[in-house]
């Protein structure tokens, strides 16, 4: 019953077997489930070097200019007698972003997981475009080797902050980072946006047009849903950010004044006049928040996948969610504001973007209380996939309580660029997407390597991890309260801030231990990869489509027909039925009716 | 329209317009970009609110406008499997394309002459709004004769017939965008102040 083979399609073409090379084949490929596959290691390669250098940062901040030889190894020339330079320190901090949000938390998660399940779950042979889909990965790859290198450079990375405001992004000579450093900076994202620009034009027209029979929109699992939305955001944003970056380019290079105005430089007064880096401000948040959607979204359509099939119940409120997916995209395309409270807004304007910030606590709490009441009830599976997602939706809400401070803008007044900011946003989109990422790793593990994970790694990797999650994290609230800044390379100069040392010590223990438990997961990671146990072709019960392909990868997802679709993503627990889920393909029984959802 | 119906060619050739309408929304809110960018800065104290759009520009918009009429001429004589007719008409779009671009390049140096500069010290911010967007859809028309060549390339490979033209009309389509997002960042340039 379970795997009920389909044979009422006739027009579809059979899965085509071409005679590959090494090259085609793992390099070059066009399929995208290879293409999956390398997103998701480049991406946690990019990882790893972004949680390497958070760790170093965090040592920096909890015992400040004490020679460290973790610093002389891996620092070199930025750390003279093992003590770390300020420059490095902002460099870090910079790179550490950027690699974070858009390496691992875009690319990383929206590359892996829409190229693998798009095609799959919607009953695909492949991308709409193959070539542009390759063209996109080689992109990304590129992007972010130019990232890598720009570490090396001889004055050092960017050191701007990963939002790069002018004048330290505009002007060569204002700090280190700015000359060489801020070039490949720029030049690694134009890449990267195109990369970004292509995989989404992709994802959009594969989910509207290649879907299979019965496969109607309102059958698509929430996981394409969200995939799909990300796209679109990111069709719509990214390109305001390359327009950005040009008028900066043109700062830059070319002696124009779009963002700078009067400026001295070491006494020496530069030419430039009447421009203003509140633009610069608005234009790259019209990206900048959008974005930490392009984030969260993905991991909420992994999330409610995991969780239906982990609580053998079908989601609840379905049309709910994909309204408050949509409700979320629109709001986010007119919040940008609220990062902008305190650079001399009309206070009218602030109480306008506050008013728009705060309506997205609605369709949050709607999926929210929609996920609680998934697991409310059902028959959970606590594998590690489902700790991962309840863990998603307690950073979730965590995190996001803190956004209604901040969107605020009164109240925001007070903790801006404090500890609070970080602890909310490393919770609600830092944490809670990595949190979706490894959660969707580990289910859809065997559906990309034909092995499974192991399990009790696994979950020595989701506790350690949750536990130092909030670890780092909780206690940032409380400082940020009290008023220390972000970026901020020491705070020993400030008395106020004595108190506060210890703290900042404990969190960056919880941040070593975390981050050196990650090593548990990369383990399991690559080792399951060569030794895992082999997996069954559908091995979590699910009702998806790609549980119905075959474990062993094929050109074209499935062997003869493409199965039809007869039903929504979740039946689960199904009266009437043996067993407790109904694959999509499976045709309705007489008499039997589609679920009203 | 159900959208899962369909043989697997339809859906690509379907999946493929739409991709180019979807690459045309993101071009589109670039422009956006710099077009609300040049509104904020128009409040700047050295904004120029008397400058006057080059001649030359004014020509290049007539050119773009014959451009892709001609080009629709073009499609019309493929569908009628005309295919001398073809040949011309694209390569009067071509020429014009060129032209275009080359008058651009002369309303540069009309405003040059002006005495503004775009780049560098001496420059004027609003000049440099100017040059930038214009310069950044030139750049707009030189992928769009890329295509164009392409599929002229084509045509003389005998590659386009009237039930086959796909090259053809995403390529049609691009040139009639970069057209009207001309026409619209002329009125932008010459009403906006």
């Amino acid at each position: 019953m379970s795997t009920h083979a389909d044979t009422h399609a006739h027009d579809d073409d059979h899965g085509h077997h071409h005679k590959e090379t090494f090259v085609t084949k793992y390099i070059f490929s066009q399929d995208h489930k290879m293409i999956a596959k390398q997103y998701l290691i480049t991406g946690t390669i990019m990882g790893v070097i972004g949680v390497i250098m958070s760790l170093m940062f965090r040592m920096q901040i909890a015992w400040p200019e004490e020679p460290n030889v973790i610093f002389e190894a891996l620092l070199g020339k930025w750390a003279p007698d093992g003590v770390m330079d300020a420059d490095i320190y902002l460099a870090l901090v910079t790179i550490h972003g950027t690699i974070m949000v858009f390496f691992v938390l875009t690319a990383g998660l929206s590359g892996t997981f829409s190229n693998l399940l798009i095609p799959l779950q919607i009953g695909a042979r492949d991308m709409a475009s193959g070539f542009l889909n390759m063209v996109s990965y080689w992109l990304f790859f590129l992007s972010s080797v130019i990232m890598v290198i720009s570490l090396f450079v001889e004055a050092g990375p960017a050191a701007a902050g990963w939002t790069i405001y002018p004048p330290l992004s505009a002007l060569p000579m204002a700090q280190g980072g700015s000359g060489m450093g801020m070039t490949l900076w720029l030049v690694s994202m134009a890449i990267f946006i195109a990369s970004s620009l292509l995989g989404s034009l992709n994802y959009i027209v594969t989910v509207i047009n290649l879907r299979t029979k019965g496969m109607s929109m309102t059958r698509l699992p929430l996981t394409i849903w969200a995939f799909f939305i990300t796209a679109v955001i990111g069709v719509i944003s990214f390109p305001v950010l390359l327009s950005a970056a040009l008028l900066l380019i043109m700062d830059r290079s070319f002696g124009t004044s779009f963002f700078l105005s009067d400026i001295f430089i070491q006494g020496e007064v530069l030419h430039y006049q009447g421009g203003s880096p509140v633009l610069f401000e608005h234009l790259f948040w019209f990206l900048g928040h959008p974005e930490v959607y392009i984030v969260i979204l993905p991991a909420m359509g992994l999330v409610s996948e995991i969780m239906a099939s982990n609580s053998r119940k079908p989601i609840f409120g379905y049309r709910a969610m994909i309204a408050s997916i949509l409700a979320i995209a629109f709001l986010s395309t007119i919040v940008w504001g609220h990062h902008m409270f305190i650079s001399g807004m009309n206070p009218f304007l602030g109480s306008v973007f506050t008013f728009t910030t705060l309506l997205i606590a609605i369709p949050s709490a709607v999926k929210a209380f929609n996920w609680i009441t998934t697991i409310w009830k059902g028959n959970l599976q606590l594998n590690p996939a489902m700790l991962f997602s309840i863990g998603f939706v307690s950073t979730f809400i965590t995190g996001g309580l803190t956004g209604i401070i901040l969107g605020d803008s009164a109240l925001d007044i007070n903790v801006h660029d404090t500890y609070f900011v970080i602890a909310h946003f490393h919770l609600v989109m830092g944490i809670s997407a990595l949190y979706g990422m490894f959660a969707g790793i580990y289910h859809w593990y065997p559906k990309m390597f034909g092995r499974m994970l192991n399990k009790n790694l696994g979950y020595l990797h989701f506790w350690v991890t949750a536990v130092c999650a909030y670890g780092v994290f909780f206690p940032m609230h409380f400082i940020g309260m009290a008023g220390l800044p972000r970026r901020y390379y020491t705070n020993s100069n400030f008395p106020l801030f004595d108190d506060l040392a210890n703290v900042n010590v404990i969190i960056t223990i919880f941040a070593l231990v975390g981050g050196v438990f990650q090593l548990v997961y990369l383990y399991n990671f690559f080792s399951s990869m060569f030794f895992g146990k082999k997996t069954v072709q559908n091995p979590w019960k699910s009702t998806t489509l790609e549980w119905t392909a075959p474990v062993k990868h094929i050109h074209g997802n499935w062997e003869g027909e493409i199965p039809h679709v007869y039903r929504w993503s979740y039946d689960y627990s199904k009266p009437g039925y043996e067993e407790d889920f109904v694959p999509q393909n499976v045709p309705l029984r007489e008499g039997e009716e589609e679920l009203q959802h | 329209m159900d959208l899962t119906e369909g043989t697997i060619e339809e859906k690509n050739i379907r999946a493929k317009k739409m991709m180019l309408w979807f690459g045309i929304l993101s071009l589109i809110m670039s422009f956006a970009g710099w077009t609300s960018a040049f509104i904020v800065s128009s409040k700047r104290e050295d904004w120029l609110r008397d400058f006057q759009l080059p001649n030359a520009f004014i020509i290049s918009t007539v050119v773009i406008l014959i451009s892709s009429i001609t080009f629709i001429l073009a499609k019309r004589a493929l569908k009628n499997n005309n295919r001398q007719l073809t040949t011309i008409w694209l390569l009067v779009t071509l020429a014009l394309g060129v032209v275009f671009i080359v008058n651009q390049f002369t309303g540069f140096q009309q405003i040059i002459d002006l005495g503004y500069n775009f780049t560098g010290p001496t420059s004027n911010v609003t000049m440099s709004y100017v040059y930038l967007i214009a310069m950044v859809h030139i750049l707009h028309v030189v992928v769009g004769i890329i295509c164009l060549l392409v599929v002229i390339y084509n045509h003389f490979k005998q590659k386009y017939n009237p039930s086959k033209m796909l090259g053809f009309e995403l390529a049609a389509t691009f040139w009639h965008f970069i057209d009207v997002l001309w026409i619209y960042l002329f009125f932008f340039l010459y009403f906006i102040r």
